[in-house]
């Protein structure tokens, strides 16, 4: 089969690679209809996430058609049409138990590499290093899909793939964004960083209550869409102070939450210039792996006892955490890699019921054969790029 | 959303279980259904001991770190009280820059952790440095050779320092386990089920292989008794070992028998998690290997970090009785040892009979 393979920095390929085989008893193959690059790919993309090997084949939000099935596999079969969780779960463990699916303790091989870097670690996941188990992903015609019956979701008639393929991963990633809010009646959300998983973040605002919901961003065509399709209010933050602004809208009290959907890759501008030459170099220099500008300015912003929820990926260390802020003024973080499974039942009601539909945030199709395309102008913001969906 | 249902009615399955239990023990003014009298001390297994002998190299690093600091700091704020004591009229530009080296180095000793072989490495390089510099000095007439002559002995003496230093902190501190003839091993794991559940996997022997990845074959050869099979690169080793304590569902120890190729013996224990989360168990493996080439081979079986490598088998024995069988990725499917990993991706048709195997 052809499968989108990582080489190095900015170096990914589609080459010609072996197909996938059942490898445990609870296994299903998928022959993907569609697969997408997540923002969170362009961290390996850019060599920021320790432990990839060349070769490694990439992605992890994808679907299809499951065309086999191991043993021990239960409530799917061969035919099924279905969207694949990027957290692979075993169901069984403590924390599946407690529907935190991407803290699985059984399906890391490589576990005790992500416990030099975390002290534990969290689940494997496709296509996303070999610190989170060295599965192959789903940029690719066919995929190897571990404890099927916990990481797949049935689709049902009706829905095309561009409307649930992003159950996946980014449209739950979003609304747990949000739902870690613990967003009350009357709150107001800010949320650093208008890609897709913002986007989704600010629209699960709306779902779950929130009154006003501001986006933060410096591309017009993200700010935009955060307008549009989110119906967010917008700030660009190389026009405007960021900090000032939001005390401006909210009667200089501060959001009730703040959402980090930005990451360990944040940039700046004006005063935090600076800063971005100051995190760039460090990280440069090996001496922290986040630049947390987006992470800092998010806690400085929050109201008095708010919530700031990150979902925004870190991998390592950050410097200059504002802890003096944060334990001074009551705030809460609430983070996590999504819980996928514990929310996409949830969500694909919304989709059903024409609450939303996700697949406002795509601007590029393309061929899984131009992959490397897609990351380039993905990576460069160039041609609009905010959501690239490939067809094998 | 469903969770929040779950753990609610978790907690109220507590708050019941609390009601329902209304005899609270009260004792030295702690409350609670079984407050104990005092809590117990953790931590230190005579392992500390092991790695004693490496503190003073630690410890020297250390003095070393300062000295750099100190002398850097003279260097760069008095040049010129430095140029007199070393004898030199000497070129202040340099000698300043000679003290920021020397704060450089200072300040990697102390970021580079317990051991800094590196950094204290690089302050050998700064001697030869200096005493290219004393040695170009002689070469000066104004130059005050008795003072030279002084300070070319006391850089000659702190580089003696600085190499014995760094290649003390080089060598491998666990290769003391190995030099003292003992590889202890100690790990722990909850594992989602009773204790009698994985009392019975562990008490039939041949399952250890199963999980274990240095045991070849453990075969039950008689009442209590049992033949292992351990395999390491390059041979394997064999040895015969009875049960010495059997208590079901909470412990198990065994031990080689006497005239063994290897001295072993292991202990598992099984103890009830709290909040009936299931089971945590403890193992505990001694092994003393022979002089020679088994003792080589039983080396090589643990590697540099048997703790490591126990805790992965103990997570794989996690993964059968949890979900059935051990989890494998594509990444981490035919790589030997335990570190090596091979690209994530399917298995061609050569590598396919591994996963056959895996399978089996």
């Amino acid at each position: 089969m052809r499968a989108n393979c990582w080489y190095g920095k900015k170096d990914v390929r589609v080459e010609q690679v072996p197909d996938p085989k059942i490898l445990n008893k609870r296994d299903a193959i998928v022959k993907i209809t569609s697969t997408a690059i997540c923002g969170s790919d362009l961290h390996l993309y850019n060599g920021f996430i320790p432990t990839m090997q060349a070769g490694d084949i990439m992605g992890h939000e994808f679907m299809g058609e499951i065309v086999e099935v191991g043993p021990e596999v239960h409530d799917r079969k061969v035919g099924d049409r279905v969207v694949v969780s990027f957290p692979i779960s075993c169901g069984k463990c403590f924390f599946c138990e407690q529907e935190l699916f991407s803290l699985c303790e059984n399906t890391n091989p490589n576990a005790w590499m992500a416990e030099k870097l975390f002290g534990h670690s969290p689940c494997g996941i496709y296509g996303y290093s070999h610190l989170t188990g060295g599965y192959a992903g789903g940029q690719s015609e066919y995929a190897r899909v571990p404890f099927a019956d916990v990481g797949t979701l049935k689709i049902p008639e009706g829905l095309d793939d561009e409307q649930v393929l992003f159950l996946s991963d980014i449209f739950p990633t979003g609304y747990m964004g949000a739902e870690m809010c613990n967003i009350q009646p009357g709150d107001t959300v800010a949320v650093w960083g208008c890609g897709p998983v913002g986007q989704f973040a600010m629209a699960s605002a709306y779902l779950l209550g929130a009154e006003r919901v501001i986006g933060i961003d410096r591309f017009p065509e993200r700010l935009k869409m955060a307008r549009e399709g989110a119906k967010a209010d917008t700030i660009n933050y190389e026009e405007a102070n960021v900090y000032e602004t939001l005390m401006e809208l909210t009667g200089g009290r501060g959001p009730d939450a703040c959402i980090d959907a930005v990451g360990l890759e944040a940039h700046g501008a004006g005063a935090h210039g600076f800063e971005y030459i100051y995190d760039r170099t460090k990280q440069a220099l090996m001496m922290e792996t986040g630049r947390p500008i987006a992470l800092r300015e998010a806690i400085m912003a929050c109201r008095n006892g708010g919530t700031v929820s990150v979902i925004g990926v870190y991998g390592g260390f950050i410097d200059k955490f504002p802890m003096g802020s944060f334990m001074n003024r009551s705030l809460t973080m609430r983070t996590g890699q999504c819980h996928v499974q514990r929310y996409w039942k949830k969500l694909l009601g919304h989709i059903k019921d024409g609450d939303i539909d996700p697949s406002f945030v795509i601007t590029h199709r393309m061929k899984l054969d131009d992959a490397a395309h897609g990351f380039d102008i993905f990576n460069n913001k160039e041609d609009d790029c905010i959501k690239v969906v490939l067809k094998p | 959303m469903a969770t929040g249902t779950k753990r609610q009615e978790q907690g109220e399955a507590a708050e019941q279980s609390a009601q329902a239990a209304p005899e609270l023990v009260v004792k030295d003014g702690l409350t609670g259904p079984e407050a104990p009298a005092n809590g117990r001390e953790f931590g230190g297994d005579g392992r500390q001991n092991a790695l004693k002998k490496y503190v003073d190299e630690e410890q020297l690093a250390r003095g070393l770190g300062w000295f750099s600091i100190g002398l850097g700091l003279a260097e760069l704020l008095a040049p010129r009280g430095v140029a007199k004591v070393a004898g030199m009229r000497g070129n202040t530009g340099l000698i300043r820059l000679f003290g920021l080296r020397e704060i450089a180095s200072g300040i990697a000793i102390f970021a580079g952790g317990r051991r800094p072989a590196g950094p204290v490495w690089s302050r050998v390089v700064g001697d030869a440095l200096d005493l290219a510099c004393l040695g170009a000095a002689y070469a000066t007439p104004e130059n005050d050779k008795a003072r030279l002559t002084f300070a070319t002995a006391n850089v000659l003496a702190v580089t003696a320092l600085d190499v014995l230093c760094a290649r003390q902190l080089g060598a491998d501190p666990d290769g003391a386990q190995t030099e003292r003839g003992n590889v202890p091993v100690n790990k722990s794991i909850v594992v989602n089920a009773s204790a009698e559940e994985v009392y019975q996997y562990w008490r039939d022997l041949e399952n250890l292989p199963r999980f274990m990845r240095y045991l070849e074959s453990v075969k039950v050869t008689g009442e209590g008794r049992s033949h292992w099979v351990a395999k390491a690169p390059g041979g394997s080793v064999e040895w015969d070992a009875e049960i010495t304590e059997d208590r079901p569902n909470q412990s198990i120890s065994w031990r080689s028998l006497e005239g063994s190729e290897v001295e072993t013996s292991g202990t598992v224990r099984f103890e009830p998690a709290t909040g009936g989360r299931g089971t945590v168990i403890h193992v505990k493996l001694d092994y003393n290997p022979p002089a020679g080439v088994v003792g080589a081979l039983v080396a090589k079986l643990f590697g540099e970090d048997p703790d490591a490598q126990m805790q992965i088998d103990l997570r794989r024995f996690k993964q059968i009785v949890e979900v059935g069988e051990i989890v494998v990725s594509d990444g981490t499917l035919t790589g030997e040892g335990y570190t090596e990993q091979r690209p994530a991706q399917p298995l061609g048709v050569g590598l396919g009979a591994a996963a056959g195997q895996l399978q089996k």
